[in-house]
Parts: C-alpha cells; structure tokens; sequence
C-alpha cells in the first residue's frame, strides 16, 4: 500500500492547479515530488532550501499577502526546530496555513531521535487556535489534507505518518467516529494506532471512538459516548503520552471520571530497528495496550471485562 | 477615539521631537528610539506609496518594522502622517493603548507585521515579495528595517541567502547600523548582503538627500540592501 506522504504531493498539486491561493513552501525534503508542479507554478511552489526558519517565516509572508501556503518536512523541523517562527509569524500576526509534516513519532527508527518529534501535538497546544489532524490511513490523509487546504485562513496541522490501519473510516475532518460501542470504558484511538487498538480490546465491553481530528476534540460526541459506556476513558495517541489527557478532563469536567493516557514515552530508547519494535518499546502493540488498559479498567469502579 | 482637529493638520519632520515626547513625557529619548527616525521619515515622506486610505490595497508597498525595539519614533511617524490619531500616543504601553513598547499589527492601523522578538521581519518580507509576485503583483515594493544588532539572528542570513539567488528585487532591506552588535567588523554588514548577491550601499543615516538616493538607487534583477549608519549607541 502506498503511504500518506506518497499520497500528499499528488493532491496538493492537484489543489494548485484548482485553487490559485494555494503556495507549496519546501526546505528541500519532498521537492522530488512537486517537480511536475513546480514547473507548472514555478512561483507557487517555493523551496527555500535548508532553512526551516525561512520555511516557516516566509509562509507567513505568503499568508499576508493573501495566499493560502501549506508549508511541509519533518517534524522535527517543521514545529520544533522554528517553534517561536510558528508561535508568532502565524498566531502573533493573526495569520495562518498549513502545516504538514512527515515522520513524527518513530517512522524512521533507524534514523534515530534526531529525526523523532513524539512532543509536537503537545507543543501546538501551548498555542491557541490550531486544529489538529491525525490521519491513520492514505485515503484518510488525502481528505483531510483538502479539509486543511479549504479552511480559510485556519492554522491547520496535518501529520503524515507511514504507519497505517488496514482500512480506511469515513472521517470529516471535525468528528469523532464511533467504531464500537461497549458499556464499560470509553477507549478512543487516535489515527494510526486503531488496528492495535480494535486487536487490544477485541473481547472487551467497551465503546471505541476513532479520533482523527484531535483539535479542536469533538467533545459532545465524546460525553454522548461516556452516557452509556461511562467516564472511564483510555486515551490511545500516537504522539507523546498524555497530550489530550488535559482535553479530555476538560471535556468531562462536570463528572467525575478517569483517564489513561497512553502513548509515546519521554524516554529515549537510544534504539533503532523497526516501527514495530518501537510501537511494542512505548507499549502501543496489541499486547502493550491491553495489558495496561485491562489494569486501568480493572481498578475502575463498576468497570467489568467480559472474557 | 475622538480624532480632534490636530490629526487633520499636516505634520512635519520637526513636528516628530515633539510627537515621541508625547509618549515619553518629555523631549529626550533614548538613542534605540531616534536611531530609525531619519530613515522612517524619509521612507514614509518621500519612498513608500502607501496612505491611511489604502492600508488594505494590493498595490501598496509593505514597509515591515522587524526591529520592533523602541517603536516611539515609528508610532510617531505613523501619527504625523495620519495613520494613527495624536491621541493615542500619551497612553503607549497602558493597558488600553494600541501602542506597546513593540508594535502589534492587529492593533496599530498601518503596521504590516507585529515584531519584537528580532530576526522575524526579514524571511517575512521574503514571503511578502514572493506571494506578490505569484499574484502578478510586480509593482509593490517590500521594506523591511532590520538593527545591526538584530542582524545577529541567524533567521535573516537565512533570508539574505536565499533572497540574492531567488532575485528578489522587490526586496528591500534597511539596516540601521547604530554600532549596537557586541561582535561586528567594519563594512561587515553590506558585504554579507553583497556576498549573498544584493545590491547595497551604506550612507549616513541622518542625511536625508543621501538616503533618498540610496533607498531609490536601481538595482535591477537583484534585493538591494541600505545601510544607514547612525551615531553608536554607546557613544
């Protein structure tokens, strides 16, 4: 199957050729595949060369004069590396785009930590206004990446992963989608971790809720779930550990409830190998998840597991 | 906010001591707040197209002030030339002010860019003239006011390199060199934007017939690049 990445060039050429507000920023990683595009729109598709600071800066400048820029590499270098460039060129001067990056969490485990951003979801939340899309398959990605494009002014972040479910959901950019519905824990699965999570609680009585837009959090689909299956409610994220646990209490706040958030670790393995030896080192295999959500649903008042 | 009968008289360079002592309540003013004064009085008096009426036009020049460090003399240019009222300038930095010690452009009627934290204007200003010119926009001139010492941020020799080879010659960088930089040699500044393939020429910053010059000296197929200097800040 082909990944998100290889999906993303394609349509955002696509939305050049149909949108002239639509500007394509580069720092050089992924301009092999704008190189159709850039020769059709040599002024709309941009590579400003190693230079993440430039990237980030002169999409703004873009933004300013009214073009829609959809910015792309790693991101290590997208979000962190110019991080005061995305908190001020865009919130600051009251501006937007589109941010997308590649290879966040563990999709390069041979590449090491330098080319790992576990902790970008978390540090867009220091910031007000961004929304968040976590595509889990190709198709996925594609039609939340024209969401992103079509959404005015926003500030839009889309993270591509090469991690994928076996299939694609019908995802609208804004909803949670409601995949099982149990009566005994609320476990919602952000983007590419859905297959490991619907193998995990196979035999579990519980509701799961596929998130693929986690900013803003689709809070009423969230409380109507909790209504039946109740407020014990396990976070499965693919980004650092805990970054929507603060989401999520909010979203409960008026009852009492529990949350688990799963995810990346802070620690670094110092390991290379496979995506799956690092999904299975952060606990985020099958066999990972459910063993720490059996203990957390376990210890739950009320909270029962039909074997 | 009352506009009262001062804002609709025409106001003049000698008018700008008396404009800033608004804010500072008297009539001395550090040397970060006068340093930019001759070059933004030339600029706006004499280079920029641009006017209160058509701070939304397309076709206008965008001036950028990244060295948002000691805005009074620029609100006070800005005042004299009828973007803001006279009114506002004794609240700068209240609470209910527009006006903060570094400009916010959501809030100050003209300013292109908010800025204080240095090194941001200029890869702005790279954007700005790059999505003018995707929008066929080819007459807009892009000035961006960068300190000496602000140069030390490595954001702008991100922009300057790129900006030479990408012949951006829309872009205009002025540099007001007040010999603030803690580490700088001679001539230094004009030969980084000259290596970077800019043009650029350094003039006296309190001259105004030679920074006229120097801000319309042509420089085609290429950003060009003034440095202004100005007494030492420590001096």
């Amino acid at each position: 199957m082909d990944t998100m990445r290889d999906r993303f060039a394609p349509v955002v050429s696509r939305l050049l050729d149909e949108d002239p507000r639509v500007a394509v920023v580069l720092a050089e990683i992924g301009k092999d595949a704008f190189h159709d595009a850039m020769a059709r729109h040599p002024d709309r598709v941009i590579n400003v060369g190693i230079r993440e600071q430039l990237l980030v800066g002169a999409a703004a400048g873009l933004a300013l004069t009214g073009l829609r820029p959809v910015v792309h590499t790693f991101a290590s270098f997208l979000v962190e590396r110019p991080f005061e460039q995305v908190k001020l060129d865009f919130g600051h001067q009251g501006t937007g785009a589109v941010l997308v990056s590649a290879a966040a969490s563990y999709d390069w485990p041979a590449g090491g930590f330098t080319h790992m951003a576990p902790g970008d979801v978390a540090l867009l939340d220091t910031l007000d206004g961004w929304t968040v899309h976590v595509p889990g398959h190709p198709d996925e990605a594609e039609t939340l990446l024209r969401h992103a494009v079509a959404a005015g002014d926003d500030r839009v972040y889309v993270r591509l992963s090469v991690q994928s479910n076996r299939q694609a959901r019908p995802v609208d950019g804004a909803h949670l989608v409601t995949v099982r519905e149990g009566r005994s824990g609320v476990v919602i699965a952000v983007g590419p971790l859905l297959d490991a999570v619907l193998d995990a609680t196979r035999d579990l009585d519980v509701t799961v809720l596929y998130a693929t837009t986690v900013r803003p959090l689709d809070v009423p689909a969230l409380r109507r779930a909790t209504e039946a299956a109740g407020t014990d409610v396990v976070l499965v994220e693919p980004y650092l550990a805990g970054t929507s646990t603060a989401a999520v209490n909010d979203a409960l706040s008026d009852r009492p409830h529990r949350v688990l958030g799963l995810g990346v670790g802070r620690r670094e393995l110092r390991r290379y190998g496979t995506v799956e030896e690092h999904a299975a080192a952060h606990g985020l295999d099958a066999r990972g998840l459910r063993e720490r959500i059996d203990g957390f649903l376990g210890a739950g008042r009320g909270a029962t597991v039909r074997v | 906010m009352t506009i009262t009968a001062d804002d609709h008289r025409t106001h003049g360079y000698g008018d700008l001591a008396r404009l800033m002592g608004l804010m500072t309540g008297d009539e001395k003013h550090g040397p970060a707040a006068t340093s930019t004064l001759d070059v933004l009085w030339v600029l706006y008096d004499r280079v920029l197209r641009i006017a209160p009426e058509r701070t939304a036009d397309p076709e206008r020049d965008r001036f950028l002030l990244s060295k948002g460090h000691g805005p009074m003399a620029y609100y006070a240019v800005l005042a004299a030339k009828g973007f803001l009222p006279v009114e506002w300038l004794p609240g700068f930095g209240t609470y209910d002010s527009p006006l903060g010690h570094h400009p916010d452009r959501v809030l100050v009627p003209g300013a292109e860019i908010g800025s204080g934290s240095l090194g941001h204007g200029l890869p702005i200003a790279v954007g700005t003239a790059l999505g003018l010119k995707a929008q066929g926009l080819a007459d807009p001139a892009v000035w961006v006011l960068i300190g000496d010492a602000e140069l030390d941020e490595g954001s702008n020799h991100e922009a300057i390199a790129f900006a030479g080879p990408a012949a951006l010659d829309r872009l205009h960088t002025v540099v007001v060199d007040n010999a603030s930089a803690s580490h700088a040699r001679p001539g230094g500044i004009a030969a980084r934007f000259e290596a970077a393939g800019w043009s650029a020429v350094t003039v006296d910053g309190r001259d105004h017939a030679a920074l006229y010059d120097a801000f319309t000296a042509p420089h085609p197929g290429r950003p060009h690049a003034v440095v202004a200097r100005v007494e030492p800040k420590d001096a």
